[in-house]
């Protein structure tokens, strides 16, 4: 525990950087994945092609994945910008097939009944079909966030700085109160990001909380998610 | 592309795939740790996860954990093992262990739990024990989500088999540590690539076990419910009884 007190500011800046730094990609591979995902559900091509390609990329384990990024972009391998490309690419393959399946999961008949009152294609799929695709997207948007904050600390083994700092540097300096301390602020982070995700899907989605079939919808999803699992 | 070009002479190069320190030694230890990590991970997690789908009780605890266990960053378990243990093979293989047994549990109890209720009830009618519900009915059905999770597993421990290097356990890492530490891309881009192949040769693999082993009456019931599936939108062209769903 000394070490812990001793070192306060190390864990806070790490904590705060590891925060930003595993932030970013959620958001964006969120941004991405909507376009995407709808383009998935579209045309039965696209469907094919983008959920090959989305399963091919999420195969790929993160470590030569960081290390293949600065051959492809010119960037240094120490460079953040590599993981967090990395790390987008992992949360739009999973989001995108998960946005394909939520906006799938519609009835065809609400989907009529929308054209039928008068709405656009693009009325439609921002008024009914996103946000019924909603609480399907958030359980895939809580997966990449729990992920993405886990996988962030193995861009250290290649030295970009996160909470993963502490693992490699309390292994050479063999103080496992150090490495303990890095793993409880990944957690106390994916904790933290999980309950704003909630926090928003309950803002946004008040419906659901009455809804008990949509509820055991999602949960389904997310038992179906849990069971793919992510690649370190 | 030269910085690929050189990186793959370097894996066709057979000076490099001989001796204990060679990639032939390095990827027979990587699929070590994948292969025994698994099967520890299946003499776990494979009875707990029947026990749970079967019973229905401890649902919320498999949930938690295979949810919680994500969020555990395997780096950090795999020093502070090692650190606990010692420098070797046990530390990474006992954390691989660990990173094995989310998946197989989830997609064990996820593969019994989705086995229709009332095909469950039809076979205790028939005077079924419930051993031969198990092994008969939730078992065959079940495969396919099983397999998916002992796949995921697989793909979990390939790719994490990796950071063994971090603690002088060998395995393909060694080759992106040794690179990174003498600032040779080569080496470390080279035994990246290999990583990847080796992760999507099992998860190509592993995708056709899964597909061959749905049990031939399944796949008749499968048809019709993709007949249900909810469809893109059409042109209504008569009235919807004549069009169908």
């Amino acid at each position: 525990m000394n070490w812990v007190f001793s070192n306060v500011e190390l864990i806070l800046s790490l904590t705060a950087t590891h925060a930003v730094l595993s932030a970013i990609p959620i958001v964006l591979s969120f941004v991405f994945s909507v376009p995407l995902g709808w383009l998935a559900n579209r045309f039965r091509l696209t469907r094919g092609v983008l959920l090959t390609v989305g399963g091919l990329l999420y195969t790929i384990p993160s470590l030569p994945l960081f290390i293949f990024l600065p051959a492809l972009t010119g960037t240094q391998i120490t460079d953040p910008i590599n993981v967090e490309i990395g790390l987008t690419i992992y949360g739009v393959a999973l989001l995108l097939r998960t946005t394909a399946d939520g906006l799938r999961g519609i009835d065809p008949d609400i989907l009529q009944s929308a054209s039928a009152m008068g709405y656009s294609g693009a009325q439609r799929f921002f008024r009914v079909e996103f946000p019924l695709a909603g609480p399907v997207l958030l359980s895939g948007l809580r997966v990449v966030s729990v992920s993405t904050v886990s996988l962030l600390t193995i861009g250290s083994a290649v030295g970009v700085t996160s909470l993963g700092y502490l693992f490699i540097n309390g292994f050479q300096r063999n103080i496992p109160a150090e490495v303990l301390t890095g793993i409880v602020m990944v957690l106390v982070i994916a904790l933290v990001f999980d309950g704003i995700l909630v926090l928003l899907g309950r803002l946004l989605m008040p419906w659901t909380r009455r809804d008990r079939i949509a509820k055991a919808r999602s949960r389904r999803q997310a038992t179906a998610l849990t069971a793919e699992g992510a690649s370190a | 592309m030269s910085l690929f070009g050189d990186a793959i002479g370097w894996l066709l190069d057979p000076a490099n795939w001989q001796g204990p320190q060679g990639i032939g030694a390095r990827l027979i230890e990587q699929l070590a740790y994948t292969f025994g990590a698994v099967l520890i991970a299946l003499v776990i997690a494979l009875p707990l996860g029947i026990l749970i789908g079967h019973t229905g009780k401890g649902r919320d605890v498999a949930v938690a954990l295979s949810g919680g266990l994500r969020a555990l960053p395997s780096l950090g378990l795999l020093i502070l093992i090692a650190l606990g243990l010692g420098i070797g093979f046990r530390a990474p293989l006992i954390t691989f262990v660990i990173l094995a047994i989310p998946p197989v549990l989830a997609g064990t109890y996820a593969g019994i739990e989705a086995v229709d209720r009332k095909t469950v009830d039809a076979a205790r009618a028939m005077g079924m024990t419930e051993w031969q519900i198990i092994t008969r009915v939730e078992l065959p059905l079940g495969l396919p989500l099983l397999i998916g999770g002992i796949r995921s597993g697989v793909l979990q421990v390939v790719a994490t088999a990796t950071l063994a290097a971090y603690v002088t356990g060998g395995a393909l890492g060694s080759f992106i540590y040794l690179g990174y530490s003498t600032r040779n891309y080569t080496i470390m881009l080279g035994a990246s690539i290999l990583v990847t192949l080796l992760a999507i040769v099992l998860e190509l693999l592993l995708s056709l076990v899964q597909r061959l082993v749905v049990p031939r009456g399944v796949v008749a019931g499968t048809a019709e419910n993709v007949r249900e599936r909810p469809t893109r939108l059409r042109p209504v062209m008569g009235t919807p009884i004549q069009e169908g769903k």
